[in-house]
């Protein structure tokens, strides 16, 4: 589904950001991508979303390679919920908010709202469906951000903190509509204990490289590992709790 | 800050008032457009000196207020700013114009004066007229009356993202706002010194979150021209109300109707 093929990247004149990243992620794959600030993780995002050009390496993504001509494909394929749901949410309302992507793909009003109602039944926020988002909490505006993604059924999507600044029960409700998305995930994150509860694999980046690529539950144990990339093993498996 | 909160909070008021539901909320954008933009044209093109016959026009607002059950206090609340603006226009006229023109009783009311209230009178209406158009219809579908007269995408793309993007900047300097006070204690404003870098961050500060915005809708498909409002089907009865209203314009334009009416009852 995701192809990244020896990539590098450096923004102009400064140092690589990323230093030949390979890896791929088979379709229905959930994975993590893990690592210090500054590792590479959302630039990782950025190329695959041809939001940043890819000038060393390939990357593909179900098939198509990323470059300027193929990006309405690229982007029909890939969803991505953004860190700050603020950015994300531009409409007046959900509703509006939701239908923005269905019908900017030519979807009639009547299909867009189908996918609409769908979503917001299979995320259980059908009474967010005309609240203003300005008038929403954290935790709503969250859940709705990945609710006007999915209602762009994409193949695949891409989450940058998903989990970040929500208390413990909206966490929860993002872990939980996570794990019960079918499609390819790609979600990079500090939180542990999420990557761990949602993801079957994970990549852990230090320096713009990749350092370690293999299941959740084995690198997430590596306490040493962890340790030499400036991370530290998940708050469930530190034996605090 | 709370004038900058209060500021977002009647900012998004008139995304409330736009979407409730009345026969004028209901009527068609581009027949709302039309007929606004009629009453301006109409509004200005009064002679400095026609007072009687500008006055008559007052009758659209009141009835539009009427039908969209839209409180007169809010226009002159949320206008509060700008009246006075519009207002002080014509303010030397009496002192450049002092020929006499009238004579009400014992008092001579010079050109100027009713020069000066002519000008008032047509920007408070135009004013009137604008907020209840904005009042009573969505963003979106006023944007979409707009590519119905083939405005360009682009300038109708550019009026609708500056309105969103508003918001986002006041909700920067909200942010920051906050972050100096909290810092600032006992002080009323942002202090001068401070006004260069205040200024400096909440520009790169907009811009970020502008371009995440942008990023945003590209990556849901967005191709520059904007997906608008379904808009309500022009009704039989909106045609007639345009009609009806447009009828009336001409009339108070081309007669004093005022001044016809005293003519026959007196």
């Amino acid at each position: 589904m995701i192809t990244f093929d020896n990539v590098s990247f450096s923004y102009e004149s400064g140092a690589p950001v990323l230093r030949g990243v390979s890896f791929h992620i088979a379709p229905g794959e959930a994975v993590g991508l893990i690592g210090a600030n500054g590792a590479g993780k959302s630039t990782i995002m950025k190329l695959l979303l041809g939001l940043l050009p890819c000038t060393e390496g390939e990357i593909l993504v179900d098939g198509v390679r990323v470059e300027k001509k193929t990006l309405p494909q690229i982007r029909r394929t890939l969803g991505f919920v953004l860190q700050d749901s603020d950015s994300q949410m531009f409409m007046p309302t959900v509703y509006e908010d939701m239908m923005f992507a269905p019908r900017n793909y030519g979807l009639s009003k009547e299909e867009a709202e189908q996918k609409v109602d769908a979503v917001l039944a299979q995320l259980g926020l059908t009474e967010l469906k005309h609240r203003h988002n300005h008038k929403i909490s954290g935790g709503e505006k969250r859940m709705a951000a990945i609710a006007t993604i999915l209602a762009m059924e994409p193949k695949a999507i891409l989450m940058d903190e998903p989990s970040i600044a929500l208390d413990p029960c909206n966490r929860r409700t993002v872990i939980n509509a996570i794990n019960g998305m079918r499609m390819t995930k790609l979600i990079a994150s500090h939180d542990l204990d999420m990557i761990l509860d949602t993801c079957s694999r994970v990549l852990l980046l230090s320096g713009g490289q990749l350092v370690a690529d293999g299941s959740a539950d084995e690198i997430l144990r590596d306490k040493a590992l962890l340790e030499a990339n400036r991370m530290e093993l998940p708050f469930c498996l530190s034996g605090r709790h | 800050m709370d004038k900058i909160n209060h500021a977002l909070d009647e900012f998004r008021e008139m995304d409330a008032l736009a979407a409730q539901d009345s026969p004028i909320h209901r009527m068609h954008p581009l027949v709302k457009l039309l007929i606004t933009l009629a009453y301006i044209l109409c509004v200005v093109s009064f002679h400095k000196y026609q007072l009687s016959a500008l006055a008559v026009m007052v009758l659209f607002p009141i009835l539009m207020f009427q039908l969209s059950g839209i409180p007169v206090r809010t226009c002159f609340y949320k206008l509060r700013i700008v009246l006075p603006l519009v207002c002080a226009v014509g303010l030397l006229n009496p002192f450049y114009d002092r020929a006499p023109l009238l004579q009400l009783g014992n008092i001579t009311v010079s050109g100027g004066v009713v020069s000066m209230i002519t000008l008032m009178l047509k920007g408070v209406f135009a004013l009137m007229a604008s907020f209840l158009l904005i009042a009573t219809t969505p963003m979106d579908s006023l944007c979409a009356a707009l590519r119905k007269l083939h405005v360009p995408s682009l300038l109708v793309t550019l009026l609708l993202l500056t309105y969103r993007y508003v918001t986002v900047m006041l909700r920067e300097v909200s942010v920051m706002s906050d972050a100096y006070h909290l810092r600032a204690p006992g002080q009323k404003g942002i202090h001068i010194s401070a006004w260069g870098s205040f200024l400096g961050q909440l520009l790169l500060r907009s811009m970020d979150r502008a371009e995440d915005l942008y990023e945003s809708m590209q990556l849901r498909g967005f191709r520059g021209e904007f997906y608008y409002a379904e808009v309500p089907k022009c009704t039989a009865g909106a045609v007639a109300f345009a009609l009806g209203c447009s009828a009336f314009f001409a009339a108070a334009r081309c007669w004093d109707l005022p001044q016809l009416l005293g003519n026959l009852i007196t």
